[in-house]
């Protein structure tokens, strides 16, 4: 889970001058940023900002401008490859195979590694759904897809998570269960990157927040930084974040 | 099986119940008169192509209506090679086994051109594009009936009983036995690959194209390999049902023909192999049964002929809407399982109930409640619905984009 064969200077994620357009739309415009091993980085903004199509742009979704690097290396250009460079995203519509189990869909992104079975049956139950790995993805409530999507993520192990609002939709109980998991793998040295609209959420868990509008970076730093930040107020319309 | 033998492998299993099914149905010829072995002969041949067409459609989540087209092209093969082994004074098991071979090598080539087409087309399109594979049959027979002999198409030697065995069993029994060793063997390595990783990859692909990309599957080769080995299954149905008849004709391999192989995979249950396997007899004993039916009604010679013709595609059309009524399910495959799953959902369940506004590209927040968000600017009532074949990550993948 820790970096082996990066060079020490170069960060786990980096991205520079990323723009992403779509016809005369253009999504993202010039966002830099870095997310280093053990760091959670929090990617805010409001909705259209272009949050999702950095993370599409980051998994060669979408066509891209500028770079992506992983451990100093050009990120990989087909959505495939991203698990092979120890790259896992969950979706903001979780994205999950809902006609196969929960144990199945945990088993898709290990391809044939030999010690598949053991990695599937200790995720399912640091994520609580052990009970739960036979059935169909399917007839799960919401809140135990949501772990599911989050345990495909972590059961490869990533160097980079890429989480698309993990806490939407969520009651704060497994809010909390959430953020431990969150912090329990940036402690392992996993670089997580967030997208979030749950303010308290993010306040409490991120080291450091992006704040995008219109596709561009308008605010970044600590969470005290950005909360006094008034550009940041501005861009949500005057309501006060948090 | 799994109980009664747990530390079996999971491919030995498959291998063991597939061999025991073969016998019972092996030994069941016995209890047959010719005709019936006949019949079995010909559902064993079927079984094959419905098996390839379940794996397709239910696994991998793509239409053929062409797999006629691929049995015809089996039956080609085979007739083919059949020929030119007479021709060269060789026959009996060599002469079967290379001519099967060919039929499979043959239907599996176009399979896998038919693949390849099939990555880089959606739904109603790859739909078409079989079909069209199946009206095109007669035409392309005619276009070369030098070699494939036109409407008549092409008659194979006679395959008699081994010797060993011609004063036991009948040549109709005799050509049921082969016809379900090779469905036997065909079912098995079918099942092989959908219970193994390919299965599983398929289905990841049928249920999110894009996820499956992000957790590391290549979709497009994914698709490809099922339309080939789909193909492969349904060539070998072709070839061997080529071997029970001496022959192969487009007149076999009709576009109703191939329509009724895709009503009997959803009829057996989309993904199915045993729902292939009742459908496939459907297909062989529906039309005899309502024959047999309407013999004993006593109707007038003409009005009968006719019947038999259509009544079984009616039956079957009724069958088909009997089974869409009572287990929508089936026609769906198990993708759409999460239809039933209670609220919030996360990408599909409401997906339809609102229009989308065209000029506003997806972003795809199918986030349901956000607690504590702030109020988000100009927060569209669609971001709370994504479409149904596009999911928050709608962004397409980079290989389809700009289509
Ligand atoms: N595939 C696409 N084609 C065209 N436009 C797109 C596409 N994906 C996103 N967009 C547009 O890009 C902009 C940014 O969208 P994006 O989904 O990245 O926003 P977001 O910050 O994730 O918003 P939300 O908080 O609602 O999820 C929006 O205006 C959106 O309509
Ligand atoms: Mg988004």
């Amino acid at each position: 889970m820790t970096d082996d064969n990066s060079t020490p200077s170069s960060p786990r994620l980096e991205v520079r001058d990323l723009t992403v357009a779509f016809g005369g739309l253009t999504a993202v415009a010039g966002v830099s940023f870095d997310v280093e091993p053990g760091e959670i980085v929090a990617l805010i903004g409001p909705n259209g900002a272009g949050k999702t199509t950095v993370f599409n742009a980051v998994c060669a979704l979408v066509r891209r401008r500028g770079s992506v690097s992983i451990d100093g290396e050009p990120a990989p250009t087909r959505p495939s490859g991203l698990v092979g460079h120890g790259v896992s995203r969950t979706l903001q519509g979780l994205g999950l195979f809902s006609g196969l189990t929960v144990r199945e869909n945990l088993l898709v992104p290990l391809a044939s590694r030999a010690d598949r079975e053991a990695l599937v049956d200790r995720e399912l139950s640091r994520l609580g759904v052990a009970h739960v790995a036979h059935a169909p993805v399917g007839a799960l409530p919401y809140p135990e897809r949501k772990r599911v999507a989050l345990a495909r993520a972590l059961v490869v192990q990533p160097r980079l998570l890429l989480l698309d609002e993990p806490a939407g939709g969520l009651g704060s109980e497994d809010i909390a269960a959430l953020g431990a998991v969150i912090r329990e793998s940036a402690q392992a040295g996993c670089a997580v990157l967030l997208v979030e609209h749950h303010v308290d959420f993010v306040m409490s868990i991120a080291d450091r927040i992006v704040v995008l509008d219109f596709g561009q970076v308008i605010a970044r730093g600590t969470p005290d930084q950005v909360r006094d930040d008034p550009r940041v107020e501005e861009a949500y319309l005057g309501v006060k974040a948090a | 099986m799994n109980r009664l033998i747990p530390s079996m492998a999971r491919t030995t299993r498959i291998v063991v119940a597939g061999a025991i099914l073969t016998t019972i149905a092996i030994g069941g010829t016995f209890l047959l008169d010719p005709y019936r072995n006949y019949q079995l002969a010909t559902i064993a041949a079927i079984f094959c192509a419905t098996a390839g067409l379940t794996l397709l459609v239910g696994l991998s989540g793509q239409l053929s209506l062409g797999h006629a087209a691929l049995m015809a092209v089996g039956g080609y093969g085979y007739a083919l090679a059949n020929t030119v082994l007479t021709e060269a004074g060789i026959d009996g098991a060599l002469r079967f086994v290379i001519g099967m071979m060919a039929g499979v090598v043959t239907a599996g080539g176009l399979g896998l051109l038919l693949g390849l087409a099939a990555a880089r087309l959606q739904g109603p399109y790859l739909a078409g594009l079989t079909l069209a594979v199946v009206i095109a049959l007669p035409a392309v027979t005619a276009v070369f009936s030098g070699v494939l002999g036109g409407d008549e198409g092409l008659q194979t030697a006679y395959d008699g009983v081994p010797t060993l065995l011609r004063t036991a069993i009948a040549v109709e029994q005799w050509q049921a036995w082969v016809s379900i060793l090779v469905a036997g063997v065909v079912v098995t390595a079918l099942a092989i690959l959908a219970r193994g990783r390919l299965g599983l990859h398929m289905r990841a692909v049928r249920d999110d194209e894009v996820a499956a990309g992000l957790n590391g599957v290549r979709a497009g080769r994914v698709k490809v390999a099922a339309f080939t080995w789909s193909a492969v299954a349904a060539g070998a149905g072709g070839a061997v049902l080529c071997f029970v008849t001496q022959s192969v004709s487009p007149g076999a391999y009709t576009l109703a023909f191939s329509l009724l192989l895709v009503v009997a995979v959803v009829v057996g249950g989309l993904g199915s192999i045993g729902g292939a396997a009742i459908g496939s007899a459907l297909i062989v004993l529906l039309p005899w049964l309502i024959e047999t039916a309407a013999g004993t009604l006593e109707l007038p010679a003409g009005l009968e002929q006719r019947l038999a013709g259509n009544v079984a595609i009616l039956v079957f059309g009724a069958l088909l809407i009997m089974v869409a009524i009572a287990w929508p399910a089936r026609l769906a495959g198990a993708r759409r399982r999460t239809r039933t799953a209670p609220k919030p959902t996360g990408t599909i369940a409401d997906a339809t109930t609102t229009p989308r506004d065209p000029a506003v590209p997806d972003t795809g927040s199918a986030a349901p409640t956000r607690h504590g968000s702030p109020v988000p600017r100009g927060a569209r009532p669609d971001d709370l619905v994504a479409p149904i074949n596009a999911p928050d990550h709608k962004s397409v993948p980079a290989d389809q984009i700009e289509r």
